[in-house]
């Protein structure tokens, strides 16, 4: 256990380092020096990894506090915490990623004072600055809890209704708009990406994502920090994964159907491969998987086919930001070095802040009572205060 | 009245004048060096492109809807009433967006600079604005780019076809595509082989249209959407509140 932690902050300290250096050579020599993208090729992976697929891999933030606040789902109580901290660090992280993709970084608070109502991109970044702001506000009781303020807990507890609906409608507008994006671009965009059901793919597939999202964040805390899986609430979540991904499966069915593109799409092609490869991880493997019900009720079943489906649904993010314009272009787009070890460094800090906070902070519910004293008697006097602390409200 | 530029590529002779006005007017740097480089860039905003005998120039259409202003989320892009579509610098944040929205791929970013900055011609908007031809219409020593209000312009246009059936193609790139650009182009070659997108591609349908039919739903979407989201809110936890109430109601009948 000791060595697999030490090795993992060796690992850690390697990606931040090399993320650094690329830090420094983007910000002192420029976006040509440090990235592949060219005049034709003017969005890359820091686009289409960081901000497109960043927004959609937090989007369970918004899909649990919906399930259990507005539809009132009380037996998914126990994952609304780390759910909105994931949320609130992908949206950070996004920020973060911003800041190296946009060219002029330091004015980006242009946004807020020339607004061109008419840019879906005002429209995106005015709703993600707004969602920030309040997941900044759904997480801050984890904080407040911490150091025991109890008079601005009560004051979040009886707003958290407002927010929780505000959160829901500010998402539903930019995971949709960040499909909308794409509208301006029939001719640049490969038919197979570009449709006018763009926007509601966009929503679809981030709510499919922010199930799976959860699943695999639950999977993988429990490992990591020793925690005991709360395999009933998995199983429910694998349940709407199951019904999320055919209706995602359907609607890509029923855009490709109602283009008349069926006929294309099975030919063999640069662009039918990428496609491929997006339908089975997204649907074809994890919809076949959860359809028996052995691996719904399995944990490692229910890991394994979100990892796919999140897989499957990136590769179509990507497929949508640049496989889709490749075509157009006439070249392939391959990052740099340097635009990869930049997206690690935040998915690194994504992996770490997860931690810190989970160690410090009354993220997963507190344990049973010989548990807390055997963890608060043992290693982790951290967890052990932070369960109590959740155990108190 | 909105002003326009009429490119006959069957009158061009390839001096490349133009590039060179082009390049002092916006004070870019323009040597044998750059005139042989056969594609636009921050520093050349427009070029002669040549294949065999025939010649093409390429440069900012100017759409009459241009997608770049519709898409810039700080407005930095607009269309002048005078023609020429403009850039302020001091707006943009270094999205890029523009650049992926323009159909015809012209605007270009200063990918080695630390405060980059689009770059695309803009159709000397101080010399429109003050009466006076843009440089490289100025500059022509044929008449092939000729500057002059967009209605004369394509009657022109039409007219020269008219007489030279022969020599031209029937058609005016331009004067549909994209809903209309302020840069027209008469040819006798399609002007698709020098790099322009083909009018079947790109429609007649100004592009912003295409984000504009969804972001025009938003004011609608907006309330409708808070109240069944306030509605589902309301009628999960009233549920739950006449269930308690029934519940304590059978309690009290039963003591």
């Amino acid at each position: 256990m000791k060595f697999k932690l030490s090795f993992w902050r060796v690992v850690f300290l390697v990606i931040m380092s090399i993320g650094l250096y690329s830090a420094f050579i983007r910000y002192f020599h420029g976006l040509g020096a440090v990235t592949n993208m060219t005049d034709q090729f003017p969005w890359g992976l820091w686009i289409g990894f960081d901000c497109l697929c960043g927004v959609m891999l937090a989007a369970g933030g918004f899909c649990v506090t919906g399930a259990v606040y507005l539809f009132n789902i009380e037996r998914l109580h126990s994952i609304v915490r780390p759910a909105v901290l994931t949320a609130f660090l992908g949206y950070c992280l996004f920020i973060v990623g911003l800041l190296f993709d946009l060219g002029r970084p330091w004015y980006i608070w242009h946004q807020l004072i020339y607004m061109n109502l008419h840019s879906v991109m005002f429209e995106v970044g005015v709703c993600v600055m707004a969602y920030t702001t309040v997941l900044f506000f759904e997480f801050l009781p984890n904080v407040l809890e911490r150091f025991n303020l109890k008079a601005p807990i009560q004051w979040i507890k009886n707003a958290y209704a407002v927010l929780v609906v505000l959160g829901i409608l500010l998402s539903t507008l930019h995971q949709s708009s960040l499909g909308s994006l794409y509208l301006i671009v029939p001719s640049k965009l490969h038919p197979f990406w570009y449709t006018p059901a763009l926007p509601f793919l966009f929503f679809g597939s981030a709510i499919a994502v922010g199930l799976a999202m959860t699943i695999f964040e639950s999977t993988l805390s429990a490992k990591a920090f020793g925690r005991h899986l709360e395999l009933p609430v998995l199983v429910e979540l694998g349940g709407a994964l199951l019904v999320a991904l055919w209706v995602n499966g359907l609607l890509r069915f029923e855009d490709y159907f109602h283009r008349g593109m069926l006929g294309q799409i099975i030919k063999p092609s640069y662009e039918a491969y990428f496609l491929w490869l997006e339908l089975m991880l997204a649907f074809v493997i994890p919809i076949t998987m959860l359809s028996f019900k052995r691996v719904r009720l399995s944990p490692d079943g229910l890991y394994l086919a979100s990892v796919l489906s999140l897989l499957g649904f990136i590769t179509n993010r990507l497929n949508v930001s640049l496989t889709g314009f490749e075509t157009y272009v006439g070249h392939h787009y391959i990052p740099k070095w340097t635009e990869f070890s930049v997206t690690l460094m935040i998915v690194a800090s994504g992996f770490a802040l997860f931690a810190l906070a989970v160690k410090h902070l009354p993220i997963f519910p507190g344990q049973s009572q010989a548990e807390e004293l055997r963890l608060r008697t043992e290693t982790r006097p951290l967890v052990a205060a932070a369960a109590l602390g959740h155990a108190r409200d | 009245m909105s002003r326009a530029l009429l490119y006959d590529a069957t009158m061009c002779i390839g001096c490349k004048q133009c590039e060179s006005a082009c390049a002092q007017q916006n004070q870019l740097p323009y040597d044998d060096k750059v005139a042989a480089e056969p594609v636009q860039s921050e520093h050349k905003y427009t070029v002669v492109l040549a294949k065999s005998d025939k010649f093409m120039r390429r440069l900012c259409m100017h759409c009459e809807h241009p997608a770049c202003a519709s898409a810039c989320p700080v407005g930095a892009f607009h269309k002048t009433k005078e023609g020429p579509v403009v850039y302020d610098v001091w707006k943009c944040i270094g999205c890029r967006y523009c650049m992926v929205a323009c159909a015809f791929a012209q605007p270009k970013y200063e990918w080695h600079s630390l405060n980059p900055r689009v770059r695309k011609c803009i159709m000397c908007p101080e010399r429109v604005l003050a009466g006076k031809q843009t440089a490289c219409a100025e500059i022509c020593p044929t008449g092939a780019t000729r500057f002059g209000e967009r209605e004369d312009l394509i009657k022109e246009a039409q007219e020269r076809i008219r007489q030279n059936p022969s020599t031209y193609l029937p058609r005016i790139y331009g004067l549909h595509e994209v809903g209309g650009t302020s840069v027209l182009i008469l040819s006798s070659v399609n002007v698709e082989e020098f790099g322009y997108p083909s009018s079947a591609t790109i429609g007649d349908t100004p592009m912003p249209e295409y984000t504009a039919r969804v972001m025009s739903k938003i004011p609608d979407f907006v309330p409708v959407w808070a109240l069944v989201l306030g509605g589902i809110y309301w009628i999960s936890h009233r549920r739950e509140e006449v269930a308690a109430a029934e519940a304590e109601e059978k309690n009290g009948s039963t003591q």
